[in-house]
């Protein structure tokens, strides 16, 4: 595992590798230079939640003595006590059902997974009697609760631990479905979530948790959320020459790609989706506009994913604008093998953003720079 | 319209038993010896209301013993009033009456898709959901038209939704299989059996959660679980029944086993049929009941719905009861043994109310006849004022995905939140 850190130079796996270059430029636009990292920013927000209404309450496996199976829900424990931080036994579609029901009620479940490849055993619930219920009720009925957990590849892991399920939720009305990088995101998505009347299903990145960013002093206050359904253009990456969306760790991988792009003269426009349903299909459209050119990034299966949704949308409402192909970079059409260069082959990295994004504008010798 | 119960009202049955007191109606550490279940129902047997056997469990041959002593003791010392015995026929006659007029109107056109009918099954829910308050919660499966009826839905709106118009209880929104009801808690009609389960157990966990972490005090709400013989080999419901214990939620698994589960005999499904049984192995009692006599389920309910109140925890209750028709109306119902219908046939829950009514001389004949008339008016008019109803709006269509199509709140100046422009700088209050 250590190898593919080295390997990677990357995202940083652990909290000592931090992303310079993205660092930097941080640091130059946030009023205050505190930084905290994506589970000291999930842990906030449950805390500052759970505080400030007494109907919220969490509930999945270890998240109480053992602090969490990631540590996303320590100290609460101590702080709500075992009535408000439930240990439950191993029984995913039991236990979600379970707080689909009080959410009926008007409790405000969150309900942790320990990862969402074990939520697979209570999508029925997350579907059928939570998204729907609205619906079938004509509106009596509204579900407040929020599913999360972490999503997505981790290192090493495996097939069964290494799904995504983006596309899976998000293809599913009456649901909204989340997916933060940074700890700002991750803070004001989740308190975006809990207060939200409706099904939230929040895609969480395993590998992000140890990840520090710079907050600010707004970010840390107790009533910043962030809206759901719009998508943030990375202030340090606004550029006219192509058009990035991603989600999740793969936003870090492209901030990654666009500062190698620049540096070849293509100045790349990255796009935080953060959230997946409803997708933010005025800014990517918008941006396209502008920059004529896009690459979608996901790390989920190519088939039917984010990406297919994101470039069908720009092909139906943009087309005239296009000037290129769009292009997709998706996980491997394969389950996630064990083998670290296996694996590392399966999941898109910094160099296959770049080359789609070269694509994408036709160069694949560097040009000199433009103004 | 469900009245407010509170079981210490009735003449406790108990009491008149010549049990000996330290000897629980529902003892969860008993363990069975004898299947009073379908095996029994194979071979041929007579009207099963008083059997002497005396390999029963306590509980059922408690049951039945009471159910003996009252045929012999005087009317002072009934089960029943005059009026709940009016009540309780009532509900099972217009159970019985809607689902007949569903039938027909299936087949006439005005209903479709999938529609799962009750017939045979009425004591079963006329004897739990007549004890409920109305703050009680009901979850049921997709055969949910006479919950929602016993629960207090008007009869009117169910029979809207079914036919798909706007004024039915979910405006034609949910059909058949989903009747909700927020006013009556009701909530819903579940098409995949064992889904209605973990969240019935959660909305139990909502009422225990209110009275202890939001201190209402008097939030004693009981929510009774109804799925059948099916469902008892799913997953869920073992997990249910491990955490409902656990955490000793106020709710009541009602089991209606009806022996078939659209053709496959439970028989043929499970390993041990006596559903019952599991309800020990999970630390609550687990009691059998006849469902075809709604006095005794009745008698049962209250018991369990009383301890559930009382905070003592949840109780598994196996209601034998059986279909009169098909699984649903799509079914050709060829796979059942008519000898096995007709048994079930002689032991119609409502015939024999209607017998013991008049036996013990609390209602008359002309009564019973005048309830009658009144329902099949009910029922009647339930389908006039569905068929005079309009179907939805196409704008109806993409209404009501979202509680909050925005995503989180509508600000206190009536705007969205998200429009704010000051919505991220932490001054937004909530």
């Amino acid at each position: 595992m250590l190898g593919i850190i080295r390997q990677k130079m990357t995202a940083g796996l652990s909290p000592a590798m931090r992303i310079r270059p993205v660092a930097s430029a941080l640091r130059s636009y946030s009023s205050a230079a505190k930084e905290i990292n994506v589970r000291e920013a999930l842990n906030s927000a449950l805390d500052e939640e759970m505080s400030a209404d007494p109907k919220v309450f969490l509930m999945g496996e270890e998240v109480g003595e053992y602090q969490g199976a990631y540590k996303i829900s320590k100290g609460l424990l101590d702080k709500y006590g075992p009535e408000r931080v439930l240990d439950t036994p191993i029984t995913e579609a039991g236990f979600t059902g379970i707080g689909v029901g009080a959410a009926y009620y008007g409790l405000k479940p969150v309900v942790e997974f320990m990862t969402f490849n074990f939520a697979m055993q209570a999508i029925d619930h997350i579907i059928n009697s939570a998204a729907k219920s609205n619906y079938m009720s004509a509106g009596q009925i509204n579900v407040p609760i929020v599913f999360r957990g972490p999503n997505g590849a981790a290192a090493g892991v495996g097939a069964q631990h290494s799904h995504c399920y983006a596309a899976w939720y998000a293809s599913c009305p009456g649901l909204k479905v989340l997916s933060p990088y940074s700890s700002e995101d991750a803070r004001g998505l989740l308190k975006a979530a809990i207060r939200d009347p409706d099904p939230v299903v929040f895609l969480e990145n395993e590998l992000l948790y140890g990840e520090s960013f710079p907050v600010s002093a707004e970010v840390l206050d107790s009533s910043f959320c962030l809206p759901i359904g719009k998508a943030k253009v990375m202030i340090e990456r606004e550029g006219k020459d192509v058009t990035i969306t991603a989600f999740s760790k793969m936003v870090g991988f492209s901030l990654k790609a666009a500062e190698i792009l620049a540096k070849e003269g293509i100045s790349a426009e990255v796009i935080n989706l953060r959230s997946i349903r409803p997708l933010d299909r005025a800014t990517i459209n918008a941006s396209v506009r502008k920059t004529n050119r896009l690459v979608t990034v996901e790390e989920g299966f190519p088939q039917h994913g984010v990406g297919a949704e994101i470039c069908a949308s720009v092909i139906e409402e943009s087309f005239g604008y296009l000037d290129a192909a769009v292009e997709r970079i998706a996980g491997a059409d394969v389950p996630m093998p064990y083998a670290a260069n296996l694996e590392r082959m399966a999941v898109p990295q910094v160099e296959d953003i770049v080359r789609a994004a070269k694509r994408a504008c036709y160069r694949s010798v560097p040009m000199a720079a433009v103004a | 319209m469900a009245t407010a119960y509170s079981p210490t009202n009735f003449v406790n049955p108990l009491s008149i038993n010549t049990r000996s007191h330290d000897k629980p109606l529902f003892d969860p550490l008993k363990t069975t010896t004898s299947f009073l279940g379908s095996t029994h129902k194979l071979r041929p047997t007579s009207l099963q209301f008083n059997q002497p056997d005396t390999h029963r469990r306590s509980a059922v041959v408690a049951v039945s013993d009471v159910v003996k002593e009252k045929k012999v003791k005087s009317s002072s010392n009934l089960l029943i009033t005059k009026e709940e015995g009016l009540e309780l026929y009532e509900d099972m006659i217009l159970g019985r009456a809607f689902e007949d007029m569903c039938a027909q109107m299936y087949y006439r056109g005005k209903m479709f898709g999938f529609v799962h009918l009750y017939n045979g099954q009425e004591a079963v829910s006329t004897g739990f959901i007549r004890l409920l308050k109305k703050e009680d919660s009901v979850v049921s499966t997709y055969r949910d038209h006479v919950h929602a009826l016993s629960k207090g839905v008007p009869a009117r709106e169910v029979m809207s939704e079914l036919f798909g118009r706007t004024t039915g209880c979910c405006r034609g929104q949910g059909g058949s299989m989903h009747m909700f009801s927020k006013e009556h808690n009701l909530l819903g009609g579940f098409a995949f059996i064992g889904e209605g389960i973990p969240v019935a157990t959660g909305a139990a966990f909502s009422s225990k959660y209110r009275r202890e972490v939001l201190k209402e005090a008097d939030c004693d709400h009981v929510t009774l679980a109804f799925f059948g013989d099916g469902t008892c080999n799913n997953g869920q419901f073992f997990e249910c029944l491990n955490m409902a214990a656990l955490w000793k939620l106020p709710i009541v698994f009602v089991v209606e086993n009806n022996l078939w589960a659209i053709g496959m005999s439970h028989l043929r499904a499970t390993s041990d049929p006596q559903i019952y049984k599991k309800g020990p192995a999970f630390g609550m009692p687990g009691v059998h009941v006849d469902g075809m006599d709604v006095l005794k389920v009745r008698e049962v309910a209250q018991e369990a719905i009383g301890r559930a109140r009382r905070g003592e925890g949840p109780t598994l209750v196996e209601c034998e009861t059986y279909r009169f028709r098909g699984h649903s109306l799509a079914d050709p119902d060829e796979l059942r043994d008519p000898d096995e219908k007709a048994r079930y046939a002689a032991r119609d829950p409502i015939t024999a109310l209607k017998k013991h009514l008049i036996e013990s001389k609390l209602a008359s004949e002309a009564e019973l006849k005048a309830i009658e008339k009144k329902i099949e008016e009910v029922v009647e008019d339930a389908v006039e004022f569905a068929d005079a109803s309009p179907h939805p709006a196409r704008s109806q269509l993409l209404e009501n995905v979202f509680a909050d199509p925005k995503g989180f709140g509508i600000g206190p100046d009536g705007r969205y939140r998200c429009e704010d422009p000051k919505f991220t700088e932490g001054t937004a209050h909530v």
